[in-house]
């Protein structure tokens, strides 16, 4: 028995929107996690790091270096302990350069009036991505494909790299709320973010909770890099700005400050990209993005998960 | 007394030696991947990758030593300085200022107005071009931009980083304006002034009650968004094609500068046929419109609506307590900038004869704030002084032939200019966070106009 086409169209639609919401939160975790970087060096001194977005995009380009190495040395390397080694030792070489960046051109200038850490952290991302333009050439670097297989559930098709990204990404957030939670580290991070001058009277040394602030903020936005690079199979170097300020977007739209409200600003953005791309226009989807920025901004600035600033006279 | 100072000597230098290793290592990190492993295309097109440890070495090597000669040396002598100026109680303020710097102004002046000629005179008609064009016109459009966003982020203390949109207004309302209707550069200069400040009204009109760095990403996103605008309404602005064969500028409408017009300027003045003239033309007409702004700015901030926007920038609430109206006051200083913009925009576009899309990233939007605040935020003098110091320098790069001789064939140093730009920006803020000229000059003031300290003020002047 043939069905109504009604019907037919109707399945096809539906399976259609769920294709579309895969694709959208596998960008959103990945959104997400940088996302997590902004937000954490916000809520804690108050400041946009622009450079973040260029610190996704290094992440992407050490794993990519890893990933040419460890396959040259190592022809039948294991599919898992190849992405493991990519994304501990970009962890390790991105948290390294935002905790230099961080001592260098920042820390100097906390305390001073409010442009200044903008501006040095506007000049850091040229500088960062124009390293890279200089260090690795200007052209767009293509890998193979780590991961190829699909599965498929009806007419929807799910790629093993969405449901890897999507795992690890949960793996990581997991740990990354014991942290913050559970332990004297994040105690002192969430005491530096309420009142840094009164945190240090008790004992907090600020410093370093923000020195370690950055570093794992670097950390997760090297693993959203590593990602980015196995899900498009290319890294470049001014590939940081625009999902850097996509993932800013993220972090407002969730509530800045709010390390809950990153997440689900980054499977927001993730999700109505993916679906504006799908219904609407591919073209227009980054205008959609920033049109959300400006909207949730102008009509509701703390967010949708952020507390209310309380301006005192 | 000797034992302790050798002691402390020696102090120092044990800690100049860790600080110089510990150095040496974390540069070692960072570089081993970027620096010390170079990836390129093969013929076969596939990635490949090889090692360059000696570059590795190099930046390593500099990295160690810097910090070494910094601990070591550099900073137990500006300590000793310092210490030596405290004994001796003396504080480095002299109100005898040189000739030079009393009348920098007027002598600044002076050598502008002369500037193309003294160029023509030195480097001969085709040579001075390139002064003329890359440096004269190139800084003083960035002078303007910067005088112009100052009005913004400078006086009304809104800091805004989606500037280069009422640039890209201007520049595309000449361009499409000159080509579908025919207007003349003189007539679409002030409307391209009008219609960005128009832009500005109604980009300023939703984000009225957003502050600091809210505003700053609602602008950056509105600023974005027009781009993406250009690039994708390709019907109207050809995408990323751009307009070309845009109308050049006419002297007043008396004499035209197309080389196959009749009333051509040259030949009108018996002058050889060389774009050169042109060139300097062009220079006059940017210089008298950064003069526009100066005056304008200067003039309005001895106004109620300029002090009006001082007054919004040191403290919003107190300013709204005051009666003074912040709505009026911040579409005013949206719409005073923007329109300084759309001027620097229709001016760019009558200059190049092409706009595109590339012209206005957000990567222009920093410049332009970095030179206003690296100049120190509402200081016309600073800000000049940082377009000359920030434009003109990358520029300069594309100058140095000589490295070629230094670092082998292949280096271009026009590949380093934004790296260094983005380096000189931080390390400008570093050591003069607030800017070039870091005095303020009050506005309202006690029988004598006293310069004070910037730290004074919240930004921009006091």
């Amino acid at each position: 028995m043939v069905r109504p086409i009604k019907d037919r169209i109707r399945g096809n639609y539906m399976e259609y929107f769920i294709q579309q919401l895969i694709n959208g939160l596998t960008l959103g975790s990945i959104y997400g996690l940088v996302a997590i970087g902004y937000t954490m060096v916000y809520g804690i001194i108050g400041m946009i790091n622009f450079a973040h977005g260029d610190i996704f995009m290094l992440g992407g380009f050490a794993a990519l270096i890893i990933f040419l190495i460890l396959t040259s040395f190592f022809a039948g390397i294991p599919v898992a302990l190849l992405l493991l080694v990519m994304l501990l030792v970009g962890m390790l070489m991105t948290g390294l350069w935002n905790w230099t960046i961080e001592r260098v051109a920042y820390r100097p200038l906390r305390g001073s009036f409010r442009l200044a850490p903008l501006i040095t952290a506007i000049g850091m991302s040229i500088a960062l991505s124009n390293f890279i333009q200089v260090t690795q050439g200007p052209r767009n670097k293509p890998i193979p494909p780590l991961v190829t297989d699909v599965y498929h559930i009806g007419a929807i098709t799910i790629s093993l790299k969405q449901i890897l990204i999507v795992v690890i990404t949960s793996i990581l957030l997991f740990a990354f709320w014991y942290i913050v939670n559970k332990t004297p580290l994040g105690r002192a991070q969430r005491a530096t973010e309420q009142d840094r001058k009164m945190a240090a009277l008790l004992g907090v040394d600020v410093d370093r909770t923000i020195s370690i602030t950055f570093i794992m903020g670097a950390a997760l936005a090297a693993v959203a890099g590593a990602m980015y690079l196995m899900y498009y199979g290319v890294a470049s170097f001014n590939d940081g700005f625009i999902p850097g300020v996509k993932a800013f977007t993220a972090a407002v739209l969730g509530g800045i400050g709010s390390l809950p409200g990153a997440v689900l600003g980054g499977l927001l953005i993730g999700l109505i990209e993916s679906l504006w791309s799908a219904y609407f226009s591919i073209a227009y989807k980054d205008v959609a993005t920033f049109a959300i920025l400006a909207i949730v901004l102008i009509f509701k600035p703390t967010g949708i998960l952020g507390r209310p600033e309380v301006e005192k006279v | 007394m000797a034992y302790t100072t050798e002691n402390n000597q020696s102090g120092v230098m044990t800690k100049a030696i860790k600080e110089g290793i510990f150095a040496g290592v974390i540069a070692l990190g960072m570089f081993l991947l970027f620096v010390g492993i170079e990836t390129y295309q093969d013929i076969n097109n596939q990635l490949v990758w090889r090692t360059r440890w000696g570059l590795l070495g190099v930046f390593v090597a500099v990295a160690a030593i810097g910090r070494f000669v910094t601990v070591g040396f550099i900073k137990p002598h500006l300590d000793s300085r310092k210490l030596a100026k405290a004994k001796t109680g003396v504080l480095e303020i002299s109100d005898e200022k040189g000739f030079f710097r009393t009348h920098f102004l007027k002598i600044a002046l002076i050598f502008l107005l002369c500037y193309p000629f003294l160029a023509m005179l030195i480097f001969g008609r085709q040579g001075s071009l390139k002064y003329v064009d890359n440096f004269g016109i190139q800084i003083l459009i960035y002078v303007m931009l910067a005088w112009g966003l100052n009005i913004v982020v400078g006086l009304a203390g809104l800091l805004d980083l989606g500037y280069v949109a009422f640039y890209a207004v201007g520049a595309y309302s000449y361009a499409l304006l000159s080509a579908h209707f025919g207007f003349s550069f003189w007539l679409l200069l002030p409307m391209a002034g009008i219609l960005a400040a128009l832009w500005g009204i109604i980009l300023g009109f939703p984000v009225l009650r957003l502050r600091g760095d809210y505003l700053a990403i609602v602008t950056l996103a509105f600023g974005e968004i027009i781009r993406l605008v250009l690039i994708n309404w390709t019907d109207v602005t050809r995408g990323t094609f751009g307009i070309s064969g845009i109308e050049k500028a006419t002297f007043f409408g008396i004499w035209s500068f197309d080389v196959g017009a009749a009333n051509n300027f040259n030949k009108a003045w018996g002058l050889p046929s060389s774009s050169v003239y042109y060139k300097m033309f062009l220079f006059y007409i940017i210089l008298a419109l950064c003069m526009l702004t100066a005056y304008v700015t200067i003039r309005l901030r001895r106004m109620p609506i300029g002090r009006a926007w001082e007054a919004l920038r040191e403290d919003e609430i107190a300013c709204r307590s005051l009666g003074i109206n912040t709505v009026t006051t911040k579409l005013t200083a949206f719409a005073t900038g923007a329109m300084f913009g759309g001027f620097a925009g229709s001016f760019f576009a009558a200059r190049q004869g092409f706009v595109s899309p590339e012209s206005f990233v957000f990567l222009e939007s920093a410049v332009i704030l970095a030179i206003v605040v690296l100049g120190g935020m509402g200081s016309l003098t600073g800000i000049a002084i940082a377009a000359v110091v920030m434009v003109g320098g990358t520029e300069l790069l594309r100058e140095m032939e000589f490295l070629k001789h230094v670092f082998g064939p292949d280096f271009t140093p026009e590949l380093y200019r934004m790296l260094l730009f983005g380096l000189a920006m931080v390390i400008v803020m570093l050591f003069k966070p607030r800017g070039f000229v870091g005095t303020r000059e009050p506005t309202a003031f006690l029988k004598e106009r006293k310069a004070v300290s910037g730290s004074f003020t919240k930004e921009g002047h006091g």
